[in-house]
């Protein structure tokens, strides 16, 4: 009965953990995610999940840390989308791709490539990133 | 309208209307330690790889910038990262539930550092040496963290902040062949992010 009721706390707490992949960590101008529709405000500690888009505005900048301790920023009038994203904390074992389709990326890739080289890809309008490790930066120039 | 002219006018109106592809740029930048790692730009069927220190990729083109050419054209976005994750080793007395005396240091210093970055979370991981099988290696080590999760939890860390991970023998401060004892393996690391 015991280990049934363990099971029950821990399959929960996985489910709690499961759709948060990383948090919010810097926050500056106008910023927000959208989710199922909805816009929400960025904050500092916001939880960030798999097909969020981050959009900021002319003065905004958000920083998230993921699971992973993969670092990414986006800078001003940028959108990105955290496509998929999922990391087993015992094995390393995961996967990471990412769209930027305007402004600016900054990226410290994280234990996810450091254990497989070829688990994280950001997608631009026009390319496609294969991420190595480990610091590296993106822009995409406004259409018009 | 001379005929060079008029062919001119039709190429820029052509190279006007066609649509160009995006100018994007990507550079890779080096860590804090000055290492590079490597990222492949796929443009199409055109493959750029950067792999030293600024090395750049512009509309597929390669091109070397410099430290301070970035920092003037991605100035914002490299202020938006977050901290770099701090990490902290933990050892406990060999048998016993007591941490040893330099890891009761670091834990002091481990806290300082919750206390002065309180937007920080935490993730707590074990790690064992390679006495016994992967499976209960794997056991052992999230009870590892737990134990200093809730010890964590007891100094007053509140439960949001904190996460804990079992990594078994899979990441090994000393390399030991299977089965051998190697105190310095059985640790606890705490990342605060």
């Amino acid at each position: 009965m015991r280990s049934i009721v363990g099971l029950g706390i821990l399959a929960f707490s996985v489910a709690a953990f499961a759709a948060d992949v990383g948090e919010v960590k810097t926050a500056s101008g106008t910023a927000h995610v959208e989710r199922e529709g909805a816009r929400l405000p960025v904050k500092v500690g916001m939880q960030v999940r798999q097909s969020d888009k981050l959009v900021t505005g002319a003065d905004g900048a958000v920083g998230v840390t993921f699971l992973d301790n993969t670092l990414v920023s986006t800078g001003p009038n940028s959108t990105l989308v955290i496509d998929s994203y999922r990391f087993d904390t015992t094995t390393h074992a995961g996967k990471f791709d990412a769209s930027l389709t305007r402004g600016s990326l900054a990226v410290i890739s994280g234990k996810m490539v450091k254990q497989s080289p070829d688990a994280m890809r950001i997608r631009t309008p026009s390319s496609v990133l294969g991420v190595r490790g480990t610091e590296f930066v993106v822009k995409v120039a406004d259409t018009d | 309208m001379p005929p060079v002219l008029l062919i001119g006018a039709v190429m820029a109106l052509l190279i006007y209307i066609s649509p160009a592809p995006r100018d994007e740029t990507v550079v890779l930048l080096p860590g804090p330690d000055g290492s590079v790692g490597r990222v492949v730009v796929q443009r199409g069927s055109e493959r750029t790889t950067l792999d030293s220190p600024y090395a750049a990729s512009r509309s597929g083109e390669p091109v070397q910038l410099s430290a301070t050419e970035v920092r003037s054209e991605f100035g914002p976005v490299l202020a938006a990262l977050p901290p770099r994750p701090t990490s902290y080793v933990l050892y406990f007395i060999t048998g016993q539930d007591e941490l040893t005396d330099e890891s009761k240091a670091e834990m002091r210093r481990l806290l300082e550092e919750l206390r002065a970055r309180p937007q920080s979370d935490i993730l707590v991981i074990g790690h064992t040496d390679r006495v016994g099988n992967e499976r209960s290696n794997d056991a052992l080590s999230l009870q590892r963290a737990e134990r200093v999760k809730a010890e964590l939890l007891g100094l007053g860390i509140s439960a949001g902040r904190l996460r804990s991970a079992g990594r078994g023998e899979r990441e090994p401060l000393v390399r030991t062949a299977d089965g051998v004892e190697e105190p310095r393996n059985r640790r606890v690391e705490v990342n605060v992010r």
